[in-house]
């Protein structure tokens, strides 16, 4: 059993009995994709809403909700699974530091990224099933391709399994 | 611009991090009333997730004060501290022994040293490059690394994978300087900055130096 690390804009896929996970979410969203009966489980660690912030021709597309979400998927399908059995689940997403001024809107980045997976999974027609976003901490997380169950870690907070 | 910046170009801008790194050090020596130990800065072009694994890795917690500045360049700076060395500065500061997690009092108390050293830091660059700065109101965290870090690259993310980081480390706590996990001052240009910061210091930007 082996546990795939995803590190900032990058994404990863596991099978069972295997798990994929990101540590320290602050603003940044962990998109996770399940296909129940394939048990097969993805992940994207989205850094911002939408490839309109682009600056310059080439980027990465795990980096970019409106990229990221939908490259996860056919990646999903590249193992195996059924884009139409697809479930997902969300977490991170924080404001890790409350400043009034100039910068607002760089510090709201957090709401705006996982307004932007939301929009995302809608347009695919996938169903968000569970999530943990917002608040002001950094979240661990993990996805268990066994079980689908998405276990979320924080620094002096319960852990929670969604 | 960022990962393209020839020799001669970092080298100007570890200049500019050891005045900046430099006037913060002097600054908190004469709040703490003793010598702070600063490092020679180092300054290079670093992918995302290195620069976490530099300031000790994704789950590490750090108390972190952050400045966005606006004005003739715009980044974020960023006053990172290692639990030890913080505890230290709270000791040194009023006296109080913090045992699990801080205390209001500590908190404050850090928040406001991170005030006076990101302003020195931020005066420093404002004078030696002739530019107005506009500092956001300093604010205070202590969570993973990998959570502030990530988030304080957010507006670098646009242009690619990879900042260049201009930091100092410094010694709080009066040990030596270790290179893992050290409390550091961080100036995160945005990447439009550096080309700002080198024509107004009559620095060529074309050559690979």
């Amino acid at each position: 059993m082996r546990t795939v690390r995803v590190g900032i804009a990058e994404s990863g896929v596991v099978v069972n009995p295997d798990s994929v996970t990101t540590l320290g979410l602050g603003s940044c969203v962990g998109v996770t994709l399940y296909d129940e009966r394939k048990k097969i489980g993805g992940m994207v660690h989205v850094m911002l809403p939408s490839t309109e912030l682009a600056k310059g021709g080439d980027f990465n597309k795990s980096k970019f909700a409106d990229s990221g979400v939908p490259d996860l998927v056919d990646q999903m399908v590249r193992f195996g699974a059924d884009r139409r059995r697809l479930v997902a689940k969300m977490a991170g997403g924080a404001q890790m530091f409350s400043v009034g001024g100039s910068g607002e809107s760089i510090l709201k980045i957090g709401s705006r990224n996982v307004e932007a997976c939301r929009k995302a999974l809608v347009g695919l027609g996938i169903p968000i099933v569970a999530e943990d976003t917002g608040g002001t901490w950094g979240r661990t997380v993990v996805l268990f391709a066994e079980s689908g169950i998405l276990e979320i870690r924080a620094i002096g907070r319960a852990k929670n399994q969604i | 611009m960022s990962g393209q910046v020839g020799a001669m170009q970092l080298d100007v801008l570890r200049e500019i991090s050891n005045i900046g790194a430099g006037n913060a050090a002097t600054s908190l020596s004469s709040l703490l009333g003793k010598s702070v130990d600063m490092s020679v800065s180092r300054v290079a072009p670093m992918p995302f997730n290195e620069i976490v694994e530099y300031v000790g890795g994704a789950e590490r917690m750090i108390l972190t004060v952050f400045v966005r500045i606006e004005g003739g360049i715009s980044g974020n700076i960023l006053f990172t501290m290692n639990l030890p060395d913080a505890r230290a500065l709270v000791r040194h500061m009023t006296g109080v022994v913090e045992e699990e997690g801080f205390s209001e009092m500590g908190l404050s108390v850090l928040h406001e040293v991170g005030n006076i050293v990101i302003g020195a830091y931020i005066t420093a660059l404002s004078d030696f490059l002739g530019f107005e700065l506009q500092p956001s109101v300093p604010s205070l965290a202590m969570d993973m690394a990998g959570a502030i870090l990530a988030f304080s690259l957010s507006e670098i993310g646009r242009s690619g994978d990879t900042a260049i980081v201009m930091d100092g480390a410094l010694s709080l706590d009066g040990s030596a300087i270790t290179e893992e996990g050290a409390s550091r001052l961080f100036l995160l240009p945005d990447p439009e900055s550096f080309i700002k910061i080198f024509t107004a210091l009559g620095v060529p930007t074309d050559a690979d130096g």
